[in-house]
């Protein structure tokens, strides 16, 4: 989230969409519901489903799983053509002004950007990007024009690219009637009047695609356009599901990255130098990172790391240009690379997607870690339905934990606030905390190196891992001062990242949590104290990052002489006789700039300084794989072939992994005919083995089940309670179909939609559900498709194809 | 008046037992004598909830070490004392009632390391030394056999120490700091295959 929980009593329009707030974080509608109380915000839910935030809405709008570019598009064409963006705000701090390549093109037919071609590595459209950049004078000065009137600007290209997006378009794609959304587009277009906030809360309904990051994307254009960004009430809010997301990507618990969202190092990187050169721009906030990456390398490494050895750089693995996110790493699996794997509160083989498939898999594992709080289906994979244990040979070990009540340490939730949380009990029996079973765990590997040798020892024995205490058991604060940061001089903490340096003489384990553990006596992310008066940032309760900041992008509240929109919620501004920035919150802004330079770059962490209509190519910072601007694709299986784009159909560019995998003939489609999403309940947790063990829960929502609208289950002869049997392609091996079952749930939350003249049936189910626990039930993702997104690789959960029949 | 539910709280039993002493309790009809308060006489700890990604804040109430009761924290300035269905279940992690409605440990949660071995039909219980170091041997086995030492990229040797036979799931219901340590052990053991249910 940019913004933060309490923040969202500033609203004036909440857009739920992709998400189902009241019912997966309940505590969110305090503040939504306060909002509405206090100054009648609204309250826009876009949906397939009623949902239980839906029922409580002003105006809810559902739309066909998959189609939320398509909406979102629709709201941007909307608000181009009515000129309901915030003008001031859109020229000085976006890059609306700015002149794009001239090669730069989108074809209308394919869907395809200039650029594209078959990649054989990827196996999916990859681009070329040359032609998504900025146009630059000889001196390398971007070129623009401030009057936006210019064809190849960045305002023309898009005003010409969403001319498509118009209603009656966006509704024969949605299902949505034109009046309903353009009542919604009216209604969230209002907050780009100066001064208003509107606030776009989103969870997996968003993500789970394989244009999923485009959905994002739209979004984060509708709030740069409607000037919603850096300010109270605004903000592009990523709702997290769980209590640690948020600090788990943080520290990097991702392939893909290292702690504080640095690059892994790619075999093409083959030296530090290499690194620092590929990474770091010039003149931006990321002109620091190796200040930040040598700083985590020492935390790393510690005295072993020096100059000479650059740093320790080569004992991290490279990775080889190939994906090993999730599906690409049960793929490697699946072909028998893997020999171990570990998973720690983690629960795969109920989560993960074509989650039978994956249980499978695991047969050709020689050994299976699982570190958890009751046993789980993945570790107890071979107890399966059709398993057979004698055939398996896995060995498995199940390592008992401790609740989160059971053990010290800090989460960081989605407005990234890093809060402790205090031990209350011992775990019961031999149960350990997670952090008690790595410390032990990497200590006895590393003694079997340093007693027998064996291939390229020094990864491990030249770790810096000295976080015993006298009783040689583990010591948080030892690890907190690690992540914290410190003088490897003095050994003294570090008061935030703005003292890291390059030169090894500060040991720092992820720059962005600098200041949470700022001292030993009561350290920041221990605060609680709350706020008195102000506007909710409440600075003294935890620690946000980064450097306690609540709102990210925050100067962009004030205008371009730095002074509020708002001046009812003014978060910070320009103090003309102090010179300098202040407010209610930190200021995003580099304490030696002045007014001129931060108003040039309300967007510190991009290179050019503005905020991103037009997404370019990568540079040093990052990119996107697949689009400058969000193109309506349909999900992989799909009824549809794409209304807008007569010769796209899903994203080319997405992540791909297996043949004859989602639905691709008309045959097809009449063997799957009815679409189906996936979501939670509020009794339940993501896989459901730890509340599935919850007897309160159980009672409350004892089984599994599906819904299906009155219409449908009148046309299948599926009466409420009755056994349903659900299918999709995932199921058919060999001509043989396989299916999960579900007890029908007939209800009005659904109803048939029309798309493109076609009646259209939705059914939904939660997929909280598996074999182990107290309440077992189907596993739903044993449905689910392995394609992913092209930059995220996330898979497509909330919207495939099945068939639904009544149990005889 | 500008009560918290706090203060509203020790009104109201403050009240009660004010009643009780002049001898028209509310209660005066009931059979029996009401039970004390679960949360009398114990300690309030803080923590934060370990489900959602709100974060809101939860009293434990424990007595000599032992959880009686979990709640919503009214100091929170996120949920301000209230909680969901599942924050109000935390209890349940621990203890659930047996049929008289006396708490009992929670029969589910594993209190033992346990192990199976290639082929067999059930698990067995082991001690954390056994099991530590025979994961570590598995981990070592695997990784001595299977790390890749350097790879020819652009016709020069690179030195790139990773495996691809090694899979590793951190998990978003850990806290940072066990993250951290995991991505450390993770890379330490040339781990690429590395991540986490904040995809799922």
């Amino acid at each position: 989230m940019t913004n933060h929980w309490n923040d969202y009593q500033h609203s004036d329009v909440f857009m739920n969409i992709g998400g189902n707030t009241a019912e997966n974080h309940p505590i969110s509608m305090k503040w939504i519901e306060k909002a509405r109380e206090n100054k009648n915000a609204k309250l826009i839910v876009v949906d397939p489903r009623v949902s239980r935030t839906a029922a409580v809405a002003d105006l809810y709008v559902p739309i066909r799983p998959g189609t939320n570019s398509a909406y979102l598009g629709g709201l941007i064409n909307y608000i181009l053509e009515n000129e309901l963006y915030h003008k001031e705000y859109v020229e000085a701090y976006t890059n609306a002004t700015y002149l794009i390549d001239e090669g730069f093109e989108f074809d209308e037919q394919t869907g395809l950007f200039s650029g594209a071609f078959d990649d054989p590595v990827r196996n999916a459209t990859s681009y070329d990007q040359e032609t998504w950049a900025y146009q630059k004078d000889e001196d390398g000065n971007i070129l623009q024009d401030e009057t936006m009137e210019d064809p190849n600007c960045v305002m023309q290209i898009m005003k010409r690219y969403y001319s498509k997006y118009n209603l009656d378009n966006v509704s024969n794609v949605t299902g949505a009637e034109p009046e309903a959304l353009e009542e919604s587009y009216e209604l969230f277009s209002t907050t780009g009047e100066p001064g208003k906030a509107g606030n776009i809360l989103y969870a997996m309904g968003i993500t789970q695609f394989t244009h999923g990051a485009q959905n994002v994307r739209g979004i984060a254009v509708v709030q740069l356009l409607l000037g919603n960004m850096g300010i109270a009430g605004g903000g592009v809010n990523a709702q997290r599901g769980q209590s640690n997301v948020q600090g788990a990507t943080d520290m990097a618990m991702l392939y893909h990255i290292i702690p504080g969202y640095h690059p892994t190092p790619q075999q093409t990187q083959a030296t530090f130098q290499d690194y620092r050169e590929t990474t770091t721009p010039e003149d931006n906030w990321w002109s620091n990172r190796p200040k930040y990456v040598v700083s985590l390398l020492k935390a790393f490494y510690g005295d072993n790391a020096t100059p000479a050895n650059e740093f320790g750089y080569q004992w991290l693995p490279k990775l080889d240009g190939l994906d090993h996110s999730h599906i690409a790493m049960y793929k490697y699996m699946g072909e028998g690379e893997v020999e171990g794997m570990i998973c720690w509160a983690d629960n795969p083989g109920v989560s993960g997607p074509s989650a039978g498939d994956k249980r499978s898999y695991q047969k050709n594992l020689k050994w299976f870690v699982s570190v958890d709080l009751f046993e789980n289906e993945s570790a107890s994979f071979w107890q399966a339905p059709g398993m057979n244990p004698a055939e398996i040979d896995t060995e498995i070990f199940i390592l008992p934990a401790a609740a989160g009540y059971e053990r010290d340490g800090s989460k960081a939730n989605s407005g990234r606030w890093i809060q402790w949380t205090w031990q209350c009990q011992e775990p019961p029996g031999d149960a350990k905390s997670d952090l008690w079973i790595v410390n032990e765990l990497f200590k006895k590997l590393k003694g079997l190196y340093e007693a027998e040798g064996g291939t390229v020892p020094e990864p491990i024995t030249q770790m810096k891992w000295d976080y015993d205490n006298e009783n040689g058991e583990i010591d948080i604060v030892k690890v907190c001062r690690d992540v914290n940061g410190y003088d490897t001089r003095t050994g003294e903490l570090v008061t935030n990242f703005v003292g890291l340096q390059d030169d090894g003489s500060t040991a720092c384990g992820n720059w962005l949590y600098s200041g949470y553990y700022n001292n030993y006596d009561n350290p920041a992310t221990k605060n609680r104290v709350r706020e008195k008066e102000g506007i909710g940032s409440h600075l003294g309760w935890s620690f946000a990052w980064p450097l306690n900041r609540r709102i990210v992008y925050n100067r962009a509240s004030a205008d371009l002489q730095g002074n509020p929109w708002n001046p009812d919620v003014p978060v910070v501004w320009w103090d003309e006789t102090q010179e300098r920035w202040v407010g209610n919150d930190v200021p995003d802004i580099p304490g030696t700039w002045d007014l001129e330079q931060s108003t040039e770059n309300p967007f510190i962490m991009i290179p050019e300084g503005k905020g991103r209509l037009f997404a370019n190519g990568f540079d040093k910072v990052g990119g996107l794989r697949d689009c400058p601007f969000p193109v309506h694709y349909e999900p992989a299986d799909s009824l549809f072939n794409n209304l807008l784009y007569p010769n796209a159909v899903y994203n080319p560019a997405s992540q791909r992994f297996y043949e004859d995998h989602t639905v691709e003939t008309d045959e097809e489609r009449e063997r799957y005919p009815y679409i189906i999403t996936t979501y939670r309940i509020v009794e339940h947790y993501q896989s459901g083995i730890v509340t599935r063990n919850l007897p309160w829960l159980n009672e409350a929502m004892p089984e599994l089940f599906i819904e299906i609208s009155e219409e449908l289950a009148e046309e299948k002869g599926i009466s409420n309670g009755d056994t349903v049997l659900i299918e999709s392609k995932r199921l058919s091996n060999n001509g043989e179909q396989g299916h999960i079952e579900a007890k029908a749930c007939v209800t009005k939350r659904f109803k048939p939609m029309m798309i493109n003249g076609e009646k259209t049936h939705v059914v939904g189910m939660p997929w909280h559900w598996g074999f182990k626990g107290m309440s077992t039930g189907s596993v739903a993702n044993d449905l689910t498709p392995s394609v992913g997104d092209p930059n995220t690789t996330i898979p497509e959960y909330k919207a495939f194809l099945c068939d639904i029949r009544r149990a005889e | 008046m500008d009560l918290s539910r706090r203060s509203f709280l020790k009104l109201a039993g403050a009240t009660a037992a004010a009643a009780t002493l002049t001898g028209v309790g509310l209660r005066k009809a009931s059979a029996s004598p009401s039970e004390p308060l679960r949360i009398k006489y114990t300690k309030e700890l803080h923590t934060v909830c370990t489900f959602c990604g709100v974060g809101c804040g939860v009293i434990c109430n424990v007595r000599d070490g032992v959880i009686v009761n979990a709640d919503g924290d009214p100091d929170h300035p996120v949920n301000e004392g209230t909680l969901c269905s599942k924050g109000s279940a935390h209890y349940n992690i621990s203890y659930v009632y047996d049929e008289k409605g006396n708490p009992k440990p929670n029969p589910k949660r594993l209190t033992h390391v346990l192990y199976r071995a290639p082929g067999a039909s059930s698990y067995e219980t082991k001690d954390w030394d056994w099991a530590l170091e025979e994961i570590a041997k598995r981990i070592k086995d695997t990784r001595d056999r299977t790390l890749v030492e350097t790879e020819t990229v652009n016709g020069q040797q690179v030195t790139v120490n990773r495996t691809n036979s090694i899979c590793w799931l951190g998990s978003a219901f850990c806290t940072d700091e066990e993250n951290y340590l995991f991505h450390k052990m993770a890379r330490s053991m040339g781990v690429i295959n590395v991540d986490h249910c904040a995809r799922l």
